[in-house]
């Protein structure tokens, strides 16, 4: 089976600093696959280059194309969808026209399914549905992410990239989170997921990479790294237990 | 002054600044879509009445070699950038976009112009030959430097707007215009009469109004523009491209000037460079609204127009002078009233 992203040597760089040095990685189809690693270790630079907001340079195939001359506009309308570390949503506008912006690139093909998905995701995160005309700036943490990911899902993504979903939230509000994630695979989306909360993120996934200083420099099938000394001592030691 | 004169004036500023508050609202969407500050607004106001003008005098208006040879340089930029990266697939659509629509249109024009066709069909012509020249200007000479800081966005809108200024006396000489009114009505309402004209301005500007309200509440590029100038990461992570919004905006703001020169043209005589002046009225009222509040901007240009009238009717020769003089007392007002945010880069 072959893998639906491919990253060969992907390596980006802010001015002369190399952020990110020759990456590999590969998520194949359905699978939930996870980049865990501590701060600054590169790991939403990556992300952000395989959605094409920042450049880069080596090899990412995906769907078996090269996505190398696709903008990140583009890159919507293939199925890839970012949910960035920041939310970034339209803190001006309802909850009901974020949603409909997640769709726009559907919409844009008159795509006539959108309605059935917005029940989806109302039926997912009740909450959104009990306030589809405040604006999103005035949701909390918790709902703000509810909303990103929701956004997300009306683009109808095959590959959905998650940067930090649980970061600032409350321990109840990330197992919700995670549920969600976990819930996805049956709808047979592909995630990559990079998360600081290493032992929800290897228990949610099916296989994981460690990320430092800008290189992998551990990965294998997630039950096998939350069993793998090294993982343990750094990312799963006392400290970060909690939610999951 | 009788009651009489006043509510003439009152007629008279209105109209006018029922103008101001289309430019406005122009130039605050282009502001909040792009931060470009459209001072080229008003150049679009001189070409669509100056454009009108050649129309009915049954002359291919100089506007016409302007679209084509915009449309050529659009295309040629596209097509470099499409071979760069080996889009052979976007060729035709750019030649049609870009060479064949514009030449399409410009045909129809030298055809139809000497038969001098009904007032609305001149009127029509007119939009279409002025209205694509916004996107190619955005294409041209914004998108390449789409993400520079707002101050080199407002230096390169000096530019655009000093070029076409120039090319509007190349096109239609230095002689002013004047079109025929739409309609020689008139109302005597007690002592006030009012003129068929200014009914026309209110009624279409009013309606464009409520039009872009719908368009922005109710469609979903009306929605896309608001979500780029809320948060212009979020609006490309769903999948709405900055130079898609552009252009959008540029063509707003080139039918709401163009439109604008329609129907003031024959209420003043306006000239290649006449505008300039129109435009920056509307831009004393978009800073009214502090460049992102559209009521505001509308409400504020409107008082402008106001503020004209009866300007010209005390110290007409100070008319300008005193108009601008309001930006001073906004300025101070907004400084302390707003807390000054840096400008991000990202």
């Amino acid at each position: 089976m072959s893998a639906l992203l491919q990253v060969r040597g992907l390596s980006v760089a802010y001015g002369k600093i190399e952020a990110v040095h020759q990456v590999g990685l590969s998520v194949e189809e359905g699978r939930i696959v996870t980049v865990i690693g501590p701060n600054g270790a590169g790991k939403t630079t990556l992300l952000a280059a395989l959605m094409g907001v920042l450049p880069s340079r080596g090899n990412i195939s995906y769907a078996g194309g090269d996505l190398a001359h696709v903008e990140a506009e583009k890159r919507v309308g293939l199925g890839l969808c970012l949910v960035p570390e920041r939310r970034e949503l339209f803190a001006a506008m309802t909850v009901e026209d974020n949603l409909v912006l997640g769709a726009f690139h559907r919409y844009r093909k008159r795509d006539k399914s959108i309605n059935a998905d917005f029940e989806q995701v109302y039926q997912l995160f009740p909450r959104l549905k009990e306030r589809y005309r405040q604006l999103a700036g005035t949701l909390s943490g918790g709902e703000r992410q509810m909303l990103a990911l929701g956004r997300a899902l009306m683009s109808r993504p095959r590959l959905l990239m998650l940067d930090e979903p649980s970061l600032g939230l409350a321990p109840l509000v990330v197992r919700d989170i995670f549920r969600v994630i976990a819930g996805l695979r049956e709808t047979g989306v592909s995630i990559l997921l990079v998360e600081q909360n290493a032992r929800a993120a290897l228990q949610v996934s099916d296989y994981g990479y460690v990320l430092e200083t800008g290189e992998i420099a551990v990965e294998g099938p997630s039950a096998e790294l939350a069993s793998d000394p090294r993982v343990i001592e750094s990312y799963l030691g006392l400290a970060s237990g909690g939610a999951g | 002054m009788n009651s009489e004169i006043a509510l003439f004036l009152i007629q008279d500023g209105l109209t006018n600044g029922a103008i101001y508050a289309l430019l406005a609202l122009a130039l605050v969407l282009v502001f909040a879509v792009t931060r470009v500050i459209f001072i080229p607004q008003g150049e679009f106001v001189a070409y669509g009445a100056l454009t009108l003008a050649s129309l009915q005098l049954g002359k291919l208006p100089g506007t016409a070699w302007l679209l084509l040879t915009a449309g050529v340089a659009v295309a040629a930029v596209e097509l470099v950038q499409a071979l760069r990266i080996g889009a052979v697939r976007r060729v035709p659509a750019i030649v049609l976009h870009y060479v064949l629509v514009p030449s399409a249109i410009v045909v129809l024009a030298w055809w139809v112009a000497p038969q001098k066709p009904a007032l609305t069909f001149q009127v029509l012509l007119a939009l279409l030959l002025v209205v694509p020249l916004g996107p190619m200007v955005y294409r041209l000479a914004y998108q390449p430097l789409a993400n520079a800081s707002v101050l080199v966005l407002l230096i390169i809108s000096v530019a655009v707007h000093f070029a076409m200024t120039g090319l509007g006396l190349v096109f239609f000489g230095a002689e002013g215009s004047r079109t025929p009114a739409f309609s020689d009505a008139h109302w005597k309402l007690g002592v006030l009469t009012i003129s068929g004209q200014s009914l026309w301005v209110l009624g279409v500007s009013l309606s464009l109004i409520v039009a872009l309200l719908l368009f922005f509440e109710h469609t979903i590029y009306g929605k896309a523009l608001r979500a780029t100038a809320v948060n212009r990461v979020g609006a490309r992570l769903v999948g709405i491209s900055p130079a898609m919004a552009g252009k959008l905006s540029f063509t707003l703001a080139a039918l709401i000037g163009a439109l604008s020169g329609v129907l003031v043209a024959p209420i003043t005589t306006i000239y290649y460079d006449s505008g300039f002046l129109v435009g920056l009225k509307g831009f004393v009222g978009a800073i009214v609204g502090g460049l992102v509040s559209y009521p505001i901007a509308a409400a504020g240009a409107l008082l402008v127009g106001l503020l004209e009238a009866y300007a010209s009717f005390w110290a007409s020769a100070y008319k300008e002078v005193i108009v601008f003089t309001m930006i001073v007392p906004v300025l101070v007002w907004r400084s302390f009233t707003t807390h000054h945010i840096e400008e991000e880069e990202e």
